[in-house]
């Protein structure tokens, strides 16, 4: 009994060594894959610290670090940031008013078209963005709505509004039917029970959604070149897009505010990273 | 529209006993008002592109017609411009080989990671998480960023060559290694996507298969063949068909770094299409191109939605 006990104690131990030994190897095999990904990230920070301006004279660390492309960035591109934040949060409220009812309806009403709006749903993320630069472009033009920001809300939830319905259904049809009816038999319509029942009930997926909704506005480029034609109304997208054409000269300019575009991402990730990760997988579900 | 006329019917349906007429009348109302603004929206920003799109490209639409209102109908002449372009067949082909570079890049590698981290070790989750960094990140932020990388003078990836010894390379400014050089970044930006996904199918594996196979002697490279690629076939699918029809599309990358340059190395059909459109003021020619596009994709949408069936049906 005794030797047993010991003999299968040792054999643990064993492979409990052999464990923590592959482990670390496999940490460190991690890592060096996450230090080759991250590099270009790493590099945009270091080239947005550089005191000339120029990644001529780039060291690989920033040993004396130069805030002077901060300061260009600030001055130039600070409404711009302010633009894409107003823009942003525009476009995360519309597209989940727009979107929660909808994935509301198509989680929980019997329609017997409902595989046919789904399809509608789906090939909408397939349509190419240009495609709708295009036409907004003329109706905008029509409409007085080119350099307006209401407008570049309106095309950015072309990013957003698909791809919530998906991940805002795909939570509610786990929302028991059960509860739903519960409080209609308690006399609350359809509306009551949305806004009161379900909507606190899905509250992570809404937060997922615009999470979502958020950094593809964030991101967007295309329709913050197409849809404006002045300066009135620039995205920082658009902003880095000039710099390109006149300060590559100054890449500490041009890789700040870079790092200041990649804060929305950054931040995300880190604090709210379980609601990127069920985006990203309910993203492919769609 | 059809929600309003299916609506009651659907109710009547349901509740067949005697009730007031208006009450369910009421009911399919209200249901149908929560999708009226979805199905609207959809209609004016996906439906209604789709459709102008394709009347623009019979059409002369120019600057012109922003002022006069007048876009005469032309017939296939703005086809017959894009196919004689001279730039066409050549785009079409930058378009195949940018996105065959890209998929098969971004889901070796994306496989590859996956299934390295598959296996739990300390942090593996955290790591895992970090990696999705680069597909969050504003496609123009890693554009501008990998031009510095890629500077022929002064980017750091032709001063660790020199420094191995290597000649420095002109990324992006030769015609012979810039649509590389492009397939490269957008290699480095599809690789977290294909990750996440091929890691989720991954998780959907179970376990007891790999144990069965071990039992019959099969490990390592065996099982991957055996058991991982043919149960992951599903969202290797998903996977390859939904990176085609990005890929497709993309347009923020190629601008930001090359601008479809130098010397239309890096043109691609949608570079064409916005071009056309957005540089030259002849929208129908654009609409023309975007249209032979929105064709190509709809080919593997169709693939996509076959092998998808299953899920939409559940």
């Amino acid at each position: 009994m005794t030797t047993m006990a010991i003999v299968t104690d040792g054999a643990a131990k064993r492979r409990a060594t052999r464990r923590s030994g592959r482990d670390i190897l496999f940490t460190a095999l991690g890592v060096a894959f996450l230090a080759i990904m991250l590099f270009p990230v790493y590099w945009m920070f270091n080239a947005s610290l550089q005191p000339s301006g120029n990644t001529l004279t780039a060291s690989l660390l920033p040993l004396n670090p130069s805030f002077a492309g901060y300061e260009k960035a600030f001055a130039d591109q600070g409404p711009n940031l302010v633009t894409s934040l107003v823009i942003s949060v525009g476009t995360v409220v519309f597209s989940l008013a727009i979107a929660a009812p909808a994935a509301y309806a198509l989680a929980q009403f019997r329609y017997r078209w409902i595989n046919v709006a789904l399809l509608a749903v789906l090939i909408a993320q397939m349509i190419p963005g240009v495609v709708i630069a295009n036409a907004l472009y003329a109706a905008y033009n029509d409409l007085g709505m080119l350099n307006s920001i209401p407008g570049l809300i309106l095309a950015d939830a072309t990013h957003a509004i698909p791809f919530s319905i998906m991940i805002l259904r795909a939570f509610m049809m786990s929302v028991p039917p059960s509860i739903i009816e519960a409080a209609r038999v308690d006399g609350a319509g359809h509306v009551r029970a949305f806004w009161s029942i379900v909507l606190p009930v899905a509250k992570n997926s809404l937060i997922t959604a615009g999470l979502f909704a958020f950094l593809f506005s964030w991101s967007d480029f295309l329709f913050a070149l197409t849809l404006t034609t002045t300066d009135d109304i620039t995205p920082v997208t658009l902003g880095i897009y000039q710099y390109l054409g006149t300060q590559v000269a100054n890449w500490s300019a041009v890789m700040a505010t870079a790092v200041l575009s990649s804060i929305p991402a950054i931040v995300l990730l880190v604090i709210a990273q379980r609601y990127i990760a069920a985006g990203a997988t309910g993203g492919a579900v769609k | 529209m059809t929600t309003t006329a299916t609506a009651p019917a659907v109710s009547a349906q349901r509740t067949p006993t005697a009730r007031p007429t208006s009450r369910f009348r009421r009911e399919g109302v209200v249901k149908a008002m929560f999708l009226a603004p979805a199905a609207l929206y959809i209609l004016l920003f996906f439906g209604y592109p789709v459709v102008k799109n394709l009347v623009m490209s019979f059409q002369e639409y120019t600057t012109k017609t922003f002022f006069t209102g007048e876009a005469p109908w032309v017939g296939w002449e703005n086809y017959a411009t894009v196919v004689n372009s001279g730039l066409f067949w050549p785009a079409m082909l930058n378009t195949a080989l940018f996105t065959v570079g890209s998929i098969a890049g971004q889901f070796v590698i994306g496989l590859a990671l996956a299934v390295f981290f598959r296996r739990r070790f300390p942090l593996s989750g955290f790591l895992r998480a970090m990696l999705l960094l680069p597909w969050l990140l504003p496609l123009i932020v890693s554009s501008a960023t990998w031009r510095s990388i890629l500077d022929q003078d002064s980017g750091i990836l032709n001063e660790f060559l020199a420094s191995v010894g290597l000649g420095a390379v002109p990324w992006l400014n030769s015609p012979d290694v810039a649509l590389i050089a492009v397939i490269l970044v957008n290699i480095w930006i599809g690789i977290p996507f294909n990750v996440t996904i091929l890691y989720g199918g991954l998780q959907d594996i179970p376990e007891e298969l790999y144990e069965a196979a071990a039992l019959d002697g099969a490990t390592g490279w065996k099982s991957f063949w055996h058991i991982t690629l043919p149960n992951l076939r599903p969202v290797i699918n998903v996977v390859l068909v939904l990176g085609v029809v990005y890929t497709l599309k993309v347009i923020d990358i190629i601008l930001g770094l090359t601008n479809g340059g130098p010397a239309n190395a890096t043109q691609t059909i949608a570079i064409r299409s916005y071009q056309s459109s957005f540089v030259d003021f002849e929208f129908g020619v654009g609409a023309a191109f975007s249209n032979i596009l929105i064709l190509i994709s709809l080919v593997f949408a169709i693939f996509y939605l076959r092998g998808n069936r299953k899920q939409v049906d559940e």
